[in-house]
């Protein structure tokens, strides 16, 4: 699982870079050990996000070395690069309320149908119960990433949880406000 | 298959004109661990104190290692859940008066062993539970988490074949939660020891094999999804 979100690579990368120049090898290498979990960079997406940072003027050509392969191109932050990371760190993330999500529609959808919502909820509730032991399982074999990787997801999964509880406790109430709206 | 450990069928229980468990099963196999959810008031610990024989149902029955504990004399009860059950409740219910080490050795003294051989296992069984740091202390000297871990320890000792545990992270953060958790399910699989824990909390009902769940008295047992 990895754990940065694509759009933030460069972020990401800029603030790697604020410790010192780093070659893209060793930049993604960094990335790799902090951040990609089982998903590492491919090496495509490491020079189009440094290129793309280059072009922005976040980040500069800091020296080239010439060996016996291809040159190698050491990368620095700019201060430009600095105020866009600092500026990403210290903005909130959107909170994302899944409002009206399939699990809704599904519900919805078997009152309209006349199909078990129940089981429908039963089901769902053993899958992601399911998924919280394998995740559980997980964070108790691995490190403290992994623990506060897993926890994060145990977390967003435990509401859902929650709320498909609550749905299972009204789903004569909404049955009988489906009906009356269709 | 094998045999179940322990075998609940149709139970029923009522307080007044409310039934409070109305034809659930359960059963257990041994070693496994299996959560008890549903909502609250929904049964789920009058189920778990039934099964334990804390309770005795209005009808039905517990079939455990070929015995009925619902046709068992109230001593008979007593003897097994002394010799064959843990308990954990919410709140450790630990003896204040007595030391944790005191607290963890009483079943075996209750069972006639002497102080120093029940003291050397209680001693063990702390450090299991990473607790053995507290062992001189009293449970109003700990915190909820040590208090906790105390008597996950205290249940363990008697090697029981099954443990009971009703809310056990109920009164705890979720870090120490989570602790509870990890030390209980891992010593109760070293010991081939089955844990029925009753829990409304999904992230606790996580570190189970299985769950089942209680709503207005009945049991569902879930299956997943194919």
């Amino acid at each position: 699982m990895c754990i940065v979100k694509r759009m933030a690579i460069g972020q990401t990368f800029l603030g790697l870079l604020e410790a010192g120049p780093r070659h893209g090898y060793d930049l993604k290498r960094a990335y790799d050990e902090q951040f990609g979990g089982s998903r590492p960079l491919h090496y495509g997406q490491v020079y189009s996000t440094l290129s793309r940072l280059l072009k922005n003027g976040l980040v500069e050509v800091d020296g080239i070395e010439q060996g016996e392969g291809p040159e190698r191109k050491r990368y620095a932050v700019t201060e430009a690069g600095v105020t866009d990371v600092a500026a990403w760190l210290a903005a909130p993330e959107k909170p994302e309320p899944y409002l009206q999500n399939t699990l809704y529609t599904k519900v919805v959808l078997s009152l309209l149908t006349n199909r078990p919502a129940g089981e429908l909820l039963d089901v769902q509730r053993a899958e992601h119960l399911r998924l919280m032991r394998e995740l559980t399982r997980r964070k108790n074999d691995g490190d403290l990433s992994d623990q506060l990787i897993c926890d994060h997801a145990l977390f967003h999964l435990e509401a859902d949880l929650r709320w498909l509880e609550l749905t299972a406790a009204r789903l004569d109430q909404l049955s009988k406000e489906v009906a009356k709206r269709g | 298959m094998a045999k179940p450990l322990i075998k609940a069928t149709g139970l029923s229980k009522r307080y007044g004109a409310t039934a409070a468990l109305d034809n659930a099963d359960l059963t257990v196999n041994a070693g496994e661990v299996v959560a008890i959810m549903g909502p609250s008031g929904s049964g789920k610990s009058t189920l778990l104190h039934c099964v334990a024989g804390i309770v005795a149902a209005d009808s039905g029955s517990v079939d455990y290692r070929g015995r009925d504990l619902l046709r068992m004399s109230d001593g008979e009860r007593s003897a097994l859940r002394r010799s064959d059950f843990g308990f954990i409740f919410q709140f450790g219910q630990l003896v204040p008066e007595l030391t944790c080490l005191e607290n963890v050795a009483l079943p075996l003294r209750l069972d006639g062993v002497k102080r120093k051989e029940a003291e050397r296992r209680a001693r063990h069984s702390l450090e299991r539970l990473e607790v053995v740091d507290v062992a001189d202390q009293r449970p109003g000297e700990v915190s909820g988490g040590q208090g906790q871990r105390v008597a996950v320890a205290r249940a363990m000792i008697i090697e029981p074949s099954i443990v009971f545990a009703d809310e056990p992270t109920g009164a705890l953060d979720s870090l120490n939660g989570e602790a509870v958790m990890r030390l209980l399910t891992t010593a109760a699989k070293e010991d081939g020891c089955a844990v029925v824990l009753v829990t409304h909390e999904a992230r606790v009902a996580a570190y189970s094999d299985r769950e089942v769940v209680v709503r207005d008295g009945r049991t569902r047992q879930m299956v997943e999804a194919l």
